[in-house]
């Protein structure tokens, strides 16, 4: 089977943004920490074929569907719910099924809402509505660019573990700066710092991790004390 | 009630000192007719105006949906093609600068005395806020919202209709409602240069003849029209937004 990945250096006008790595994905959830400015939403991108200030010298093997996700919901304002979860199909000019995206909006706990504008949903259930739309599209690959860092705490969870549950059995590469989420969720995990990719050791166990562990606490301050580079 | 009609207080004072200015004889009625006089000639001559008016509305009616027509096409095409965009904007931002009225004189010599002159200056008008208006917001719409289109390798055809002509309605929406305006000054200034018909040309004859109430009353009822159009674009668009 094929991974997903890229390789090759990163400028930022003239300038070394990222030395040669090498980022390899597997089947799962792989998580992309680091401080911000430090290039990992710009790796994201790269990967996902998006347009981005920086350029890239090497190889990608990207899929020829993408899942994309950002920390806004990219809602479309004058379109309902329904045809929101449709729109990405819609831009490919897919035709795309709308009993599927009824059955996709009741996987994520949205029956009913699909004539509703997305103005009149919370934060959280448009961030679902979001899932929905990247269900919609059956890719492979899932680039998710921090989707849950403007939720509250416990939606976030709640989402983290939607999102979890739904993306199952694909490859899903996670950009966060909150180390607890990267544990949480993810089985590989890499730390973008000081112009490289370090390898991070994932806690073990199935995910979603306990989140009452003391394990996923100690480990994530010490992450924390490493993205800050006060060790 | 009181709340609605408070803004309508000044015009009201407005038209007291106008009506008093007239009483004491402070102008001559040549000058400044009554509001009186003014009212008494939309009443007597309602058919001359009415069928001037009709002429003047018909120029600016068929100038508008014309010129409306063409300045969104325009923007469309500048938006799919970016060769077309990169010749025709600089070309587009430049003819802001002309003002339209010193061409008045020229489209008469190119299109006689009739109809069209005053439907292109209308056209000219309202073609250039309305093409440029929805450009810049299509070409404003948001990366993030891009990357959507990226991701599903969309056409640039279905990433304008999905993505861009939406988050550019509100854009539009303001160049309409500034070019609503524009339209019956530039049919009326067309109508000034050389015509026999229309609401401009009344103005003229009558100013001609010393009715200078008859004057008062075509002019009333220019504003009245723009008014109106303003008021009716603005009603229709804010329907359209909000759906």
């Amino acid at each position: 089977m094929t991974h997903y990945g890229l390789s090759g250096t990163v400028s930022l006008e003239g300038e070394r943004l990222i030395d040669p790595f090498v980022l390899s994905l597997r089947t799962g959830w792989t998580a992309l920490l680091g401080p911000s400015g430090s290039g990992k939403s710009t790796l994201l991108r790269l990967l996902g074929g998006l347009q981005c200030e920086a350029g890239f010298e090497g190889s990608r093997n990207g899929a020829a569907r993408v899942g994309w996700m950002a920390q806004s919901d990219l809602m479309q304002p004058r379109l309902s719910v329904l045809h929101n979860v449709m729109l990405v199909e819609t831009l490919a000019g897919r035709n795309p099924d709308p009993a599927r995206a009824r059955d996709l909006l009741a996987a994520v706990g949205l029956a009913g809402y699909e004539p509703r504008r997305p103005g009149a949903l919370s934060g959280g259930q448009r961030q679902r509505v979001a899932l929905a739309r990247t269900l919609m599209s059956e890719a492979d690959l899932i680039l998710l660019d921090e989707p849950f860092s403007a939720l509250d705490p416990a939606t976030r969870q709640t989402m983290q573990d939607l999102a979890h549950e739904q993306f199952a059995g694909r490859t899903v590469l996670l950009v966060t700066h909150d180390p607890a989420e990267a544990l949480r969720l993810c089985d590989a995990i890499w730390l973008l710092k000081d112009r490289a990719l370090h390898p991070v050791a994932a806690l073990d166990g199935s995910k979603p991790h306990d989140l009452a562990d003391p394990a996923l606490a100690i480990t994530a301050t010490r992450l924390l004390d490493d993205i800050r580079g006060a060790v | 009630m009181t709340r609605r009609l408070r803004p309508l207080l000044p015009f009201l004072a407005l038209l007291l000192v106008w009506q008093g200015g007239a009483s004491l004889h402070l102008l001559p009625a040549f000058i400044l007719p009554s509001p009186g006089a003014v009212l008494q000639a939309l009443w007597t001559d309602r058919a001359l105006l009415t069928s001037h008016g009709l002429v003047t509305l018909g120029e600016v009616a068929l100038g508008f949906v014309t010129g409306a027509l063409l300045g969104v096409g325009f923007a469309i095409l500048m938006m799919l093609s970016p060769v077309a965009r990169m010749n025709l904007r600089p070309l587009l931002n430049a003819s802001q600068a002309v003002p339209v009225f010193v061409l008045a004189p020229i489209l008469t010599l190119w299109f006689g005395y009739g109809m069209a002159p005053k439907v292109v200056m209308t056209i000219l008008l309202v073609f250039f806020p309305i093409a440029s208006g929805l450009l810049d917001g299509m070409l404003s719409t948001p990366q993030q919202s891009l990357d959507l289109a990226r991701i599903a390798h969309a056409s640039r055809l279905r990433e304008l209709i999905w993505l861009r002509l939406p988050h550019a309605l509100p854009h539009l929406a303001a160049s309409i409602r500034i070019a609503v305006t524009y339209a019956p000054t530039g049919a009326v200034i067309g109508e000034w240069i050389g015509s026999s018909r229309g609401l401009g040309y009344l103005m003229l004859m009558a100013n001609a003849r010393s009715r200078i109430a008859l004057m008062f009353a075509a002019l009333l009822l220019i504003v009245a029209m723009t008014l109106i159009l303003h008021r009716l674009a603005d009603r229709l668009l804010q329907r359209v937004l909000s759906a």
